[in-house]
């Protein structure tokens, strides 16, 4: 066994690498029940690929036979019910989890100097899993597929000059067709996974760069012993290793009860009119994207300007990337910031959930005005914070981490 | 931030609002997944009366049979009305095309009418027929306004007559539809017929969901699988954290 | 770190039941994955088993008729063929199909359970393709047998009860399917007697 690990040393750092990044990788610690998501992530991408590996041996990515094929991996297929459970399951997941990993990084700062890059690498990751998200949402070819992806699209419409052309190219036909779901099916299991997959290897490379942040947004590495190993840091095997496992089966609780007693999620997961087939003649009475789009088509829907919608629903995304620079103050933890910038979080958070609930109602006047409301609070987490934060009155910040 | 607040507190009763959805009141179907007999009725009250013009052509015969403890010879026999094979997927017989031109629109595939609809809407369907001579077919459904469908199961649930009310609307005196009488003249007694009817729910519900079962036993041994994993896992973290201070 | 004596028995114990537990779990995972490859409902149904009536088919002539997607034959031999089957026995790899090459009913000297009526599955045991009936000029393959089955891929030679001659590429007898007779006039391909 030794000289087999020396073989392969003398030809690759198998070793060296695996030190680096597990063996020897100093950890923060004092990581909290925030610090669970990042690794769940991983998790749950894996299991989107393994699941959507095998989905594709079955399904029929074409506009007569999608739909069908899908009920036949859900009833001919041995064990395809399961699969495509845990892929649709898996989908809804890898948002939950995505999104309480990017909280995390607010609360605690995890977004400042010097984890810019690494924030950017997540925010385009982030970006990539809404399209991936959305192209994989076409292929049941159900109702809600189709006319989300018709409306979606359409959306590109609103762009001057060029927007008819543009959605006519992404279409590939005059309304959605089986012209644009073939594309997208092709996007949706061959090269945004593979993006995704680089991004995440590249986000894991600037993390391991310039380590973990931890809850009390200290440097662990201005502490070091005399040995050069930080006096707050411990390795990640097998400290987290461990955790990280307790986190796993916490996560496959929840995640194989709703997977095997509520596979639809209520209605949010699996929409019930998706277990229509696609009828171009007829669309569904009330159209609502997945939940995990619902709080930026909230923002969409509640401004009164096509083309001022889609600016800003994208803004909404754009602002997140610029974080790390609209956020001037240098304390990171929420721990030992002023009380205006918990507040801040806290209504940003609370906006955030109140346009995912108006995202997924039928709009109504008195909602679209909420929708409002919540846009302006949504937006305004961003432009607050670049003003307060210049001089802001923060805590003192210790020296060591705390427990 | 008090405007924040002004704002969440005008939203409440708007949620709540929302939240209430469809004025339609659904019954509920109350459907036992267990009870195969009730689901073999239904299947054979959805073979006899609705198969000839709805498919469910998404499930195959077989299945269908072994899921509801129905020996093959059964199906067979009573089960399979036209010339397909026991393995074959549960299609109907005439083509879209003829079904369009006599009905205005093909009769839907039911496989999983359910699943979009709700087994407490097609319970409610089932039995929300009611006379109405302006319709082509002489009767209009109660959840399902304006119905382009005959009431097949008349026969069996008896004439339903609609009681309105006028209403002023604007200054037009118009009949507002309040309640329904009792049947006439049906072959079945009202709790037969509702009886009958949560049947066929059952089977189109199995239909949409024929795992359900087996889903729900395996997620069981899933999760108490997971919670012993958890244990474990967990005490295993403790064991390595006591070195961390 | 603390000075704290490490418990290493707890600790070594407890990895070990994580590390089976956990491999159990991935174990468990795996089956749903492998057994989707199984045949689903749809290939089992198309691969169920077939009723052919048989009642119109000449002496000497042969039917082919799907069954999993391979050609089953389905020859009435007539009394000559049968006759010369046991004189060819010297020449032949396995004349008395030791080898599991057909059900136990179908193991005797006709291969079959009626034995006018032969049927086989019409694929070459060699790389399977499909060999050539020869009801009149298989003489010209094997010199003094009437009739036999001819495999135009790499020339493996058979007998009318499907038995494969020597010399030639195929090691195995043609394969007899599980099949019983409904009736006179009907067979049952695919399904053996009682079999539901």
């Amino acid at each position: 066994m030794k000289s087999l690990i020396d073989w392969i040393d003398a030809r690759i750092p198998m070793t060296a690498t695996y030190n680096r990044h597990v063996g020897q990788y100093a950890t923060p610690k004092n990581f909290n029940f925030w610090y669970f998501f990042g690794s769940l992530a991983l998790l749950v991408l894996v299991n989107q690929l393994l699941t959507g590996i095998w989905l594709t041996m079955n399904y029929v990515p074409t506009a007569e036979g999608a739909f069908a094929s899908i009920e036949y991996i859900m009833r001919d297929v041995e064990y395809g019910w399961l699969l495509r459970y845990m892929h649709s399951t898996g989908a809804s997941a890898f948002f939950v989890v995505i999104y309480l990993h990017m909280f995390r990084g607010v609360i605690y700062g995890s977004y400042q100097k010097p984890r810019e890059l690494l924030w950017l690498f997540g925010m385009l990751i982030f970006l990539v899993l809404m399209a991936e998200a959305f192209m994989g949402y076409l292929l049941p070819w159900g109702q809600m597929s189709y006319w989300g992806a018709q409306v979606i699209i359409s959306l590109f419409g609103a762009i001057p000059v060029i927007g008819d052309d543009l959605t006519l190219w992404i279409r590939g036909d005059y309304v959605v067709s089986g012209a644009t779901l073939n594309r997208f099916f092709a996007l949706h299991v061959i090269a945004l996974p593979l993006v995704l997959v680089v991004l995440v290897f590249l986000h894991l490379i600037a993390l391991h760069e310039v380590g973990s942040n931890n809850p009390d947004g200290v440097e662990i590495k201005q502490n070091k012993d005399e040995n050069g190993w930080p006096v707050d840091g411990i390795p990640f095997h097998p400290y987290y290793t461990v955790k990280d496992i307790v986190g796993v089966a916490g996560f496959l609780i929840v995640f194989c009860y709703v997977l095997f007693f509520m596979p639809e999620g209520g209605g949010y997961f699996l929409e019930k009119p998706n277990f229509e087939a696609a009828n171009p003649m007829k669309t569904p009475e009330h159209i609502a994207p997945v939940w995990y789009f619902t709080p930026f088509y909230a923002i969409l829907r509640a401004i009164p300007d096509k083309l001022g919608g889609v600016i800003m629903m994208g803004l909404a995304i754009i602002v997140l990337f610029v974080l790390p620079w609209l956020d001037r103050c240098n304390v990171k933890s929420v721990r030992y910031r002023s009380l205006t910038h918990k507040l801040n979080i806290a209504q940003f958070a609370v906006s955030f959930i109140v346009l995912g609930y108006l995202g997924a109602v039928p709009a109504t006047p008195e909602l679209t005005i909420a929708a409002r409301i919540f846009t302006v609070t949504y937006f305004g987490f961003f432009l607050f914070l670049w003003i307060y934060s210049k001089n802001e009155k923060t805590k003192p910040v210790p020296e060591r981490v705390t427990n | 931030m008090k405007k924040l607040l002004i704002a969440l507190v005008t939203l409440i009763p708007t949620l709540v609002f929302a939240a209430g959805g469809s004025n339609v009141v659904l019954e509920q179907a109350n459907i036992d997944f267990n009870d195969k007999e009730s689901l073999q009725r239904g299947f054979l009250l959805f073979q006899q009366n609705c198969s000839g013009c709805h498919s469910t052509q998404y499930q195959r015969y077989d299945r269908v049979a072994t899921d509801l403890g129905i020996p093959i010879d059964e199906l067979k026999a009573n089960y399979i009305l036209t010339d397909a094979k026991v393995g074959e997927l549960m299609e109907n017989a005439i083509p879209d095309a003829d079904a369009a031109r006599w009905f205005g629109a093909a009769p839907p595939d039911l496989t999983l009418v359910s699943r979009v609809r709700g087994e407490d809407w097609v319970y409610s369907y089932l039995k929300g027929f009611y006379a109405d001579p302006s319709r082509p077919f002489g009767v209009n459904n109660r959840v399902f306004p304006l119905v382009g469908m005959p009431h097949v199961l008349q026969e069996m649930q008896g004439y339903v007559e609609p009681i309105y009310e006028e209403q002023d609307v604007n200054g037009q005196i118009v009949p507002h539809l309040v309640g329904f009488k009792e049947a006439i003249g049906g072959s079945m007694t009202p709790e037969e017929y509702d009886q009958a009817m949560r049947d066929l729910t059952g089977f189109l519900a199995y239909s949409a969901d024929p795992v359900k079962l087996e889903r729900e036993s395996l997620g069981y041994w899933v999760l108490g699988f997971l919670f012993i994993f958890f244990i474990v896992a967990y005490l295993l973290k403790k064991e390595y954290w006591r070195d961390v201070h | 770190m603390s000075n704290a004596p490490v418990d290493t028995g707890r600790r070594r114990f407890l990895t070990a039941a994580t590390a089976v537990i956990g491999g159990a779990g991935a174990v468990a995972v795996a089956v749903p994955f492998v057994k989707s490859w199984n045949p689903s409902a749809k290939a089992k149904a198309a691969g169920a088993p077939v009723e052919v009536n048989i009642s119109k088919l000449e002496p000497g002539q042969l039917i082919r008729v799907e069954w999993r997607g391979k050609p089953v034959w389905i020859v009435r031999r007539t009394d000559a063929v049968l006759a010369e089957l046991p004189k060819i026995d010297a020449d032949l790899r396995d004349p008395n199909s030791l080898e599991p090459q057909q059900p136990s009913y179908a193991q005797n000297p006709e291969r079959s359970i009626k034995p006018e009526y032969f049927i086989a599955v019409g694929i070459c045991t060699h790389l399977g393709c499909s060999p050539t009936y020869l009801p009149d000029s298989f003489g010209e393959q094997v010199e003094g047998v009437n009739s036999g089955f001819f495999c135009p891929c790499h020339g493996s030679k058979f007998d009318m009860a499907g038995r494969v001659f020597q010399g030639v590429p195929a090691p195995l007898n043609l394969v007899i399917p599980p099949h019983h007779y409904v009736d006179d006039n009907n067979v049952m391909i695919g399904l053996e007697q009682g079999e539901a």
